[in-house]
């Protein structure tokens, strides 16, 4: 069979489609030599040209794996496989030949739509995706539709893909989930954004440009005020002067918690971050997943997050928080590298002497932030070697990295114990969803202080400096021209219902499509009245909805063999005789329409255009080789509108 | 045993009978199996879903599913294409053995659907695809080689489609008494014999001694000088040259004048004369072993003789 120019312009488009969502992380010599590629088979289809020699396609075969093979160190693997599968399929548009071949593209093209998925399962991308297949499948009935018009096989597309929907919805829900994976990832099969388990000057405000989505929360009850809501991430404990980081992992007591009150409950949603740390209100006492609460109240998953996930949980936002800390804990908590920022030192010093206690010193210290000009900004000025002198003493200008960490720091020249603990900070409220977003840009470092009996308490320097940080976001914290993500600034209302919808829309899609997993199954599937689910009960129902639905969908399918069209053109006909016939001229049984319109033409000259052109048509449609749709139409109007 | 078992599996299955009229393609008359693509469609498939597994990919179960059952729909597209069709073998023309024999059947759709890409096969392989509109008609010629004169029948033709995605192939057996009358093909040309008319006023006739007639249209077999090639250059068809012939002068193409040739030989070359005797207008008679058709003209005439030489010594089984 010989390849038609349409089809092998379908074949072009429905590669071009599948490729274009990986042209932003593919290596840019990649996506340069596929579009020069497909280009150059558009004009080759367009100009009648012969396909280029097989030697010429091997050479650039060879070149382009090559190049893979110097760009990723590997042919396999994610992106290296994903890249060289686009350069495979659009070579091989280059060397179709057969029905074959393009059966084969078609196919591949099909695949290459799921790598995609790797990057992006977004609303966006789902409706691109289905797009996509539209193409895809109006050119695959291109093959086995002969020369049928664009449109005609763009319907036939469509009514397949149309008709796949419901049972691909039951397909979806009932198909037994199987928790992955079933072999091992390659390591990149995973983004990751959000916190780091160490902060330097930078690392948060980095963050705060970025608008993705940390987690989701919703509440059961009352939601606790914005400047409670501390999402406790990493507690950072060891500095070398430039870099918190966690310190080595110490085998220590039980975390211990006192004098608890105002209990919340809550429900996270948690992006996949690729660390273990399940984000939790301040402090956590009850985790829904398996997972480990350390020493520091830091709630670890037995895995990596991965994917995304749901856990419920509860805190005690009053608490007293390991009053008895074991010695070496708080020396810990107080030791610095030497040799680092005298200046603090001497400023702690100072404090330590005329002072008479640790509370003192704490609020001395909140008050020197906040009263000796100090300026919240995103954008810091560099520090030198001495990074807390500077910032305490000449620059005065920092992110809550640098609060917290030169807090931190003060504190423990003053012999305080302190340490910095990070997460998010806030949170934005959906009232459609009823939840609040934490967004990458809510990023947060604090610090906690242990003082004698009453534990480990939180102080957040930020709020010392910037009040509105904690209570309003950042959006308010920040002078009007500061550069921030676009869902930090807060909007005209409308455009702030707009986001909350498209939000809540996201967040039931991340909850009940990506999320569908083998507990959500399970749970779902429990709501709908099924019992003691197992896969074969599963299998059962799959089984027995499929039957249904098949048998309904072959129902309304078949239905158009049996059901013959009335002879609307008939009937018509018929009309119009019978309008003749009122004025007293019937039609004789032996008479053809032809001599019956002359006959009427004769005796009503007046209306002789009228009934010649409705014989005319009426003609046309019963023994014309193509009646139209158009005809007829015409037909009824030229009926209706004939008048004795 | 299981051979036995198999046949009679298949006879209950695809039921082998002549049929005459109308069929009418009902679900117990079309079978579908999946192609070589669709089976290696499945593979893709399969391999799509371990990487949903495997990925935890939510979308890629949607598209996973969303292509299987768009496939398994096309199974139903591929059998609507075929259904509810009315088939009715049409009348052949007979054919010179050599040439193809074009099989006629005409094709209804009652339905509001329109049909596409069907194909119609012979066992030999030999096709012809075609599509039918929404409550239309069509006739379709399959062309099958007539190789040997006699009667040649369609045999069981395949009707399949593999509409709309090529991943399954609908089929269904068709096998009409429909059967195409192959005449000897014609030897090369060689002079008539003389007349041997009782008056003995025949003699050989050569050709342009006659007079111009006339041209009438060209019908197979005709012989290839008396064509009208100017009238073909004139855009008006293919003609032939008819001459007048003499009245009076009978021709016996007689099996007997032959020289020492193999029986088929013999027809052949009876074949010739028979088209050369009608295309120069003569009243020839045939005479074959057992049988005699008397000198007459025409058509019809040439028909019968043709006939009687395609089913010479065939015998009743085969007509």
């Amino acid at each position: 069979m010989k390849l038609s120019a349409p089809l092998i312009y379908g074949l072009v488009a429905s590669i071009l489609l599948v490729s274009a969502p990986h042209a932003e992380h593919l290596p840019p010599w990649v996506v340069a030599v596929c579009a020069m590629l497909l280009a150059w088979r558009t004009y080759l289809n367009w100009s009648g040209n012969a396909l280029p020699p097989r030697w010429l396609l091997l050479t650039i075969t060879l070149a382009g794996v090559g190049g893979i093979l110097i760009s990723f160190h590997t042919l396999f693997g994610r992106e290296a496989g994903v890249a060289l599968l686009i350069l495979l399929a659009t070579l091989k548009l280059l060397e179709l030949r057969t029905a074959r071949d393009a059966t084969v593209l078609i196919q591949l093209s099909s695949f290459i739509i799921i790598t995609n998925f790797f990057y992006s399962q977004s609303i966006p991308t789902a409706l691109y995706m289905m797009f996509t297949l539209l193409v895809i499948m109006a050119t695959w009935a291109h093959m086995h539709t002969g020369t049928l018009a664009l449109r005609p096989r763009l319907r036939i597309a469509a009514t397949l893909l149309l008709q796949a929907i419901p049972l691909t919805l039951l397909l979806f829900v009932l198909f037994p989930r199987v928790q992955g994976p079933l072999w091992g990832m390659p390591q990149d099969a995973y983004a990751k954004s959000g916190l780091d388990d160490k902060m330097s000057p930078g690392s948060i405000s980095k963050l705060s440009l970025s608008d993705a989505v940390a987690f989701r929360v919703a509440f059961r009850n009352q939601a606790p005020l914005r400047e409670q809501m501390y999402w406790r991430g990493p507690v950072l404990w060891d500095y070398n002067g430039l870099t918190w980081t966690q310190g080595l992992e110490i085998r220590s007591k039980q975390p211990q918690l006192d004098n608890l009150a105002s209990p919340v409950d809550y429900t996270v949603t948690l992006e996949p971050h690729n660390k273990t740390w399940l984000f939790t209100l301040d402090m956590p006492t009850q985790v829904s997943v398996p997972a480990t609460l350390t020493y520091d109240f830091q709630v670890l998953a037995k895995a990596p997050v991965n994917a995304r996930m749901r856990y419920d949980a509860r805190s005690q936002l009053a608490y007293r928080a390991n009053v008895e800390e074991a010695p070496y804990q708080l020396k810990r908590a107080t030791a610095l590298p030497s040799g680092f920022n005298p200046r603090a030192r001497q400023l702690a010093a100072e404090w330590r002497n005329s002072l008479p206690g640790d509370e003192a010193i704490l609020q001395t210290a909140l008050r020197y932030f906040n009263r000796e000009g100090f300026v919240y900004t995103l954008e810091p000025p560099l520090l030198g070697n001495h990074a807390v002198d500077d910032f305490l003493f000449e620059t005065r200008k920092g992110f809550c990295e640098h609060y917290a960490s030169s807090f931190v720091f003060l504190m423990r020249a003053a012999g305080i114990p302190a340490r910095v603990a990070t997460g998010y900070q806030g949170g934005e409220y959906n009232e459609l969803g009823g939840y609040y977003i934490v967004r990458q840009s809510d990023a947060h470092a604090w610090a906690e202080v242990w003082l004698k009996d009453r534990g480990w308490v939180r102080t957040d320097p930020t709020a010392a400096v910037s009040p509105s940080r904690v209570q309003m976001g950042l959006n308010a914290a920040l002078p009007d021209n500061a550069v921030l993500p676009f869902f930090a600034r807060t909007q005209s209302p409308l455009l702030l219902k707009l986001r909350f919808n498209l939000d809540a829309f996201t967040n039931q899609w991340n909850q009940w499509v990506l999320g569908y997993n083998t507990e959500r199954q399970f749970a779902f599937l429990t709501r709908l009245g099924m019992e003691d689910i197992s896969w074969q009960k599963m299998a059962i129902n799959l089984l027995i909805g499929s039957g249904v639905l098949v048998g309904l969908l072959s129902l309304l399918m078949l239905r158009q063999l049996y059901t013959h069209r009335k002879d609307q053109v008939q009937a018509l006909y018929l009309k119009f005789c019978r309008k003749l016939a009122r004025a007293g001229l019937a039609r004789a049984a032996h008479e053809g329409p032809q001599d019956f319109a002359a006959r009427a033409a004769r005796s009503q000259p007046q209306h002789a255009a009228a009934i010649q052109n409705i014989t005319a048509h009426y003609l046309a449609l019963r023994y014309g080789s193509q009646p139209g749709k158009h005809g007829l139409l015409a037909l009824r109007r030229a009926v209706a509108a004939f008048k004795i | 045993m299981f051979a036995a078992l198999q046949q009679k599996f298949r006879t209950w299955l695809f039921r082998p009978k002549i049929e005459s009229g109308t069929v009418t393609l009902n679900q117990r008359r079309i079978f579908i199996l999946p192609t070589r693509q669709g089976l290696g469609f499945g593979f893709v498939l399969l391999l799509m879903l371990l990487g949903d597994i495997n990925y935890n990919l939510s979308l890629g179960y949607v598209l996973t599913f969303l292509l299987a059952t768009a496939a398994a729909m096309s199974m139903l597209h591929a059998f609507r294409n075929m259904a509810q069709l009315e088939i009715r073998a049409g009348r052949v023309e007979p054919a010179f053995a050599g040439d193809p024999a074009w099989f006629v059947f005409h094709f209804h759709n009652h339905s509001e659907l329109p049909r596409h890409q069907l194909t119609l096969r012979d066992a030999a392989g030999h096709t012809t695809t075609f599509d039918l509109p929404a409550q239309h008609s069509t006739r379709v010629q399959l062309s099958i080689p007539a190789t040997q004169r006699g009667w040649l029948s369609s045999g069981r033709l395949t009707l399949y489609t593999e509409f709309p995605l090529g991943l399954f192939h609908a089929w269904s057996y068709l096998h009409f008494d429909t059967r195409a009358l192959v005449y000897p093909k014609p030897a090369a040309p060689h002079p008539l014999p003389a007349s041997t008319a009782q008056e003995g006023a025949g003699k050989l006739i050569s050709s342009g001694d006659e007079d111009f007639a006339g041209l009438r249209s060209y019908v197979a077999g005709d012989a290839l000088p008396r064509i009208a090639w100017k009238a073909l250059a004139r855009e008006q068809g293919l003609m032939v040259k008819q001459f007048s012939a003499t009245q009076g002068h009978e021709l016996w193409l007689d099996w007997s004048l032959l020289p020492h040739a193999d029986t088929e030989r013999k027809l052949e070359m009876l074949t010739r004369w028979v088209l050369d005797a009608d295309a120069a207008q003569l009243r020839y008679g045939l005479r074959l072993p057992g049988t005699e058709l008397a000198p007459d003209i025409g058509t019809t005439h040439r028909e019968t003789c043709l006939q009687s030489l395609a089913l010479f010594g065939l015998g009743a089984g085969q007509s």
